[in-house]
């Protein structure tokens, strides 16, 4: 009898290894007869997606299967490219209040030398929740200060830091924190605030230093400047070849960065962007994406409406911004697709909020090529879930990320799991 | 000439402060109403009169003088009931000493805080707004209803369990960062030091009410007695040990809250709900036992220790196990979208949309003895009601009207103004 067990056991391991084997022979992976949500052309009822390596081999109806594929039928599901938080501190911030595991934030008001990536713990137990959520790539930020340091942008897949690097840097963070409260509009033109002050200042000084160090190199009898950490760190935003992610929020500082942008000739990126409505038609003309902070902050003025915030993201878009949404959080990072959800509660279409969460992110993060939609070609990032992936009943079945398949279990159901055991009725 | 003038001129009047009781005849028509308790009504009428339902169902009519409010498109929900906030309030944290049961939320309601219109434009029409966490006993907290532009008078909800505020874990052990003590270690700096002075207090005031006990005897043979000094620190625990007031306990991990469980048995005195209990899950089998429920974040977490195991499951699962679960805010923010947070417990936990319903209607409407009055709609119960625009389940959804007792205090037709 047991030997009977054991051979039936053995023909099983030996069945699973034969199948793994073949997959990895193979390398293809096909999901059958989900409604494929592409994002950038139409749904496809029914629909085939073929992974070929990391790739999307081929996406749409009535495709052959490839000799020796894994199939996966996923009918009754919807399948989605793996969305993009545009905007979080996954890996940065274990829990808020316990200072020790915050990395969040450097001392002191200007840090272009650091960078978020260098902190990042791969290991937080919140980037698998954000995965699980069907969230395959996030932008880690710094935060504080006046310029808060490098962003980066991550897959949420992988045991180390350099495994899970996207891109790194993608763009230098630059703060102009909100202003709580109604400000009274001044008939008379305000001076530029503070810290736009602070940072043309610290503009100019770069573009000097960066003239001296490459004098200094062109003609060795030249002094190289002193050292200068700061202004070193400036030089990749200075030239136009880093872009900055200005947290702005205020119509003034809205308009005054725009302004410095054009003025600088530097590749920018808004983020925030509170009170963006106020300016949507300056922000479009001068073709500044947004990365939209928390839909969870209040109207910074109650003379803005209760709804300001949230109706903030369709009047962005409806004045032609191109529009991404953020978390701004870890331990409620995996919150991401509710953001979008409530713009649409609000009036966004809901294929825009749900490109704001995906390719409309894939762009202003500069990944589009391979991130953002379901298109041949593209990494295989795709969710499979059971209803619109902007729901919050929405359950996720399978995350793939650049062609495999991700573990989604979680620290949610490990306690969940373990816990389960005391309740358990004895049998 | 002159006289009648002036007796039409009363006659009106009178007719106009009259007006309010009309105001609160309404009938809400041709909606989805999910009444909660009774199923969901398709195309269905809601009357109300002079505040309170008095019929649902298909095809009502309108009597006449009543206003018609017309739901073709909407979801008609009972309002919604925060069972943990803190808006509406000049004061929150008496934080100076670590037992100030003396102190009452009723004494520092503000009826003009914009918290109250921030809930209404999420659909809640009632709330439990709480003393603070900085002290192991805090104050009397109290109920209201948002009646938004009214006194604070107008507001209390007198059927309202009385409820007296417990702290467990961090908060009441780090508190010293108020007043002129501030940076000065306030006993208890432990949780031991917290079970242990509140079980202090309530040997003080089993004392004391045997003090005055002895007194009201004695005091009926020798009328010249003296009595006892008054002590309104211990006054309210008296009450709890007469089972006249409720504890409501803000405990996060499980261990403290078995704990407490164990010292109102050893004190006798009841609880009513644990707040926040992030590790419910892990003692869902005693909360069950004793029939506590709790009021818990969807899935607020991770932001200090003892909240760092509080998985977004712990409603759900707890709902499944058998605890009375209510979703609450406890931010003034959060309240504009307790129905979100309730729909999480769907994907976390698995419940039906019907049961995450319950999670911010008629649970939080028994954990306050509310639930003869709200949190459903049934003939007979106030007409407190929110309409949506989408299943409230959905996060595409979005609350069009608030109706408390009949009356429209939010409309989002009118700029959200009323």
């Amino acid at each position: 009898m047991i030997k009977r067990l054991l051979f039936f056991c053995l023909l099983i391991l030996s069945g699973l290894t034969f199948l793994s084997a073949e997959t990895k022979k193979s390398g293809v992976i096909v999901i059958q007869g989900a409604t494929v949500v592409t994002v950038t052309g139409d749904p496809i009822p029914g629909g085939t997606i073929v992974i070929e390596g990391d790739r999307i081999a081929a996406v749409g109806k009535d495709i052959p299967v490839p000799a020796g594929a894994v199939v996966l039928d996923a009918t009754g599901l919807f399948a989605y490219p793996g969305m993009i938080d545009a905007g979080c501190f996954l890996g940065l911030q274990e829990i808020r209040m316990v200072r020790a595991t915050v990395d969040s934030q450097e001392t002191g008001r200007v840090n272009p030398q650091v960078s978020a990536l260098e902190a990042l713990r791969p290991d937080s137990m919140h980037i698998p929740i954000s995965l699980s959520t069907g969230i395959t790539a996030a932008l880690v930020l710094p935060s504080g200060g006046l310029i808060s340091g490098k962003c980066g942008l991550i897959k949420l897949t992988g045991w180390t830091t350099e495994e899970m690097t996207i891109k790194d840097p993608v763009a230098m963070v630059v703060q102009f924190p909100s202003m709580r409260g109604s400000r009274r509009p001044s008939d008379t033109p305000q001076p530029p605030s503070r810290n736009l002050q602070d940072l043309q200042e610290i503009f100019d000084q770069a573009r000097y230093y960066g003239q001296a160090v490459s004098a200094a190199a062109a003609d060795k009898a030249l002094p190289l400047p002193d050292f200068n950490e700061t202004l070193q760190f400036m030089q990749p935003v200075v030239s136009g070849e880093l872009p900055v992610l200005f947290n702005v929020h205020s119509e003034k500082d809205i308009l005054d960065c725009i302004d410095f942008v054009k003025k600088e000739k530097i590749k920018a990126v808004f983020m925030g962007v509170t009170l963006g409505w106020k300016a949507a038609d300056k922000i479009a003309e001068a073709g500044i994406p947004v990365i939209l902070g928390s839909m969870t902050d209040m109207p910074s003025s109650w003379d803005d409406g209760y709804d300001a915030v949230y109706r903030n993201p369709v009047l962005l878009h409806e004045a032609g911004v191109k529009i991404a949404f953020s978390s701004q959080s870890s331990s409620l990072a995996k919150d991401l697709p509710s953001m979008a959800g409530k713009a649409a509660a609000f009036g966004l279409d809901r294929s825009e909020a749900l490109k704001a969460v995906t390719i409309n992110s894939a762009e202003i993060l500069g990944v589009a090529e391979s991130m953002g939609s379901l298109e041949k070609g593209k990494l295989a990032n795709i969710v499979l879930c059971d209803d619109d992936i902007l729901e919050l009943r929405t359950n996720i079945r399978h995350v793939f990320v650049e062609g495999v398949e991700a573990d989604l279990s979680t620290v949610y159901t490990e306690l969940l799991n373990k816990w389960k055991k005391r309740h358990k009725k004895p049998e | 000439m002159n006289r009648r003038f002036y007796i039409i001129t009363v006659v009106f009047l009178l007719i106009g402060t009259a007006l309010p009781t009309f105001a609160q005849d309404v009938l809400i028509k041709n909606g989805t109403v999910l009444t909660v308790t009774k199923g969901t009504i398709e195309n269905g009428d809601v009357l109300i009169k002079k505040g309170i339902i008095t019929r649902i169902g298909n095809n009502i009519e309108a009597p006449a003088g009543f206003k018609v409010i017309d739901a073709t498109g909407l979801y008609v929900m009972p309002g919604i009931i925060d069972s943990h906030t803190h808006i509406a309030l000049t004061g929150t944290n008496e934080g100076t000493d670590a037992i100030t049961s003396e102190v009452k939320m009723r004494d520092v309601i503000n009826s003009e805080d914009p918290g109250i219109f921030t809930a209404l434009s999420g659909g809640v029409t009632m709330v439990h707004t709480m003393h603070g966490s900085a002290n192991p006993i805090a104050g009397e907290n109290v109920t209201l209803k948002l009646k938004w532009g009214k006194t604070a008078e107008d507001m209390l909800v007198s059927e309202a369990f009385r409820t007296l505020k417990f702290a467990l874990g961090e908060n009441p052990k780090r508190a010293n960062s108020f007043g002129p003590t501030r940076g000065t270690p306030r006993y208890p700096q432990t949780r031991m030091g917290v079970i242990a002075i509140i079980r202090r207090e309530f040997l003080r005031a089993k004392q004391y009410k045997e003090d005055w006990d002895r007194y009201n005897q004695a005091v009926k043979k020798n009328k010249r007695l003296i009595p006892p000094r008054k002590d309104l620190r211990l006054e309210p625990l008296v009450e709890m040990l007469e089972g006249k007031m409720f504890a409501r306990v803000h405990a996060y991990q499980a261990d403290e809250t078995l704990e407490f469980i164990a010292l109102a048995k050893e004190m006798g005195f009841k609880i009513a709900c644990f707040e926040h209990v992030s590790e419910a899950f892990k003692i869902t089998k005693e909360l069950v036992e004793e029939n506590i429920g709790i009021s818990i974040f969807a899935d607020g977490w991770a932001y200090k220790m003892e909240a760092s195991q509080g998985i977004a499951y712990n409603a759900g699962y707890a709902t499944k196990k058998g605890v009375l679960v209510s979703i609450n805010s406890d931010s003034g923010e959060r309240i504009r979208r307790l129905f979100n947070d309730a729909a999480k417990a769907m994907k976390y936990g698995g419940l039906n949309e019907e049961e995450a319903l319950r999670l911010i209607t008629i649970n939080p409407a028994i954990q306050l003895g509310v639930d003869k009055i709200v949190g459903s709609l049934e003939v007979g119960k106030h007409g407190d009601i929110a309409l949506f625009r989408e299943h409230p389940m959905s996060i595409y959804t979005r609350c069009e009207k608030t109706i408390v007792e009949g009356e429209v205090y939010f409309d989002r037709e009118k700029g959200g103004e009323k």
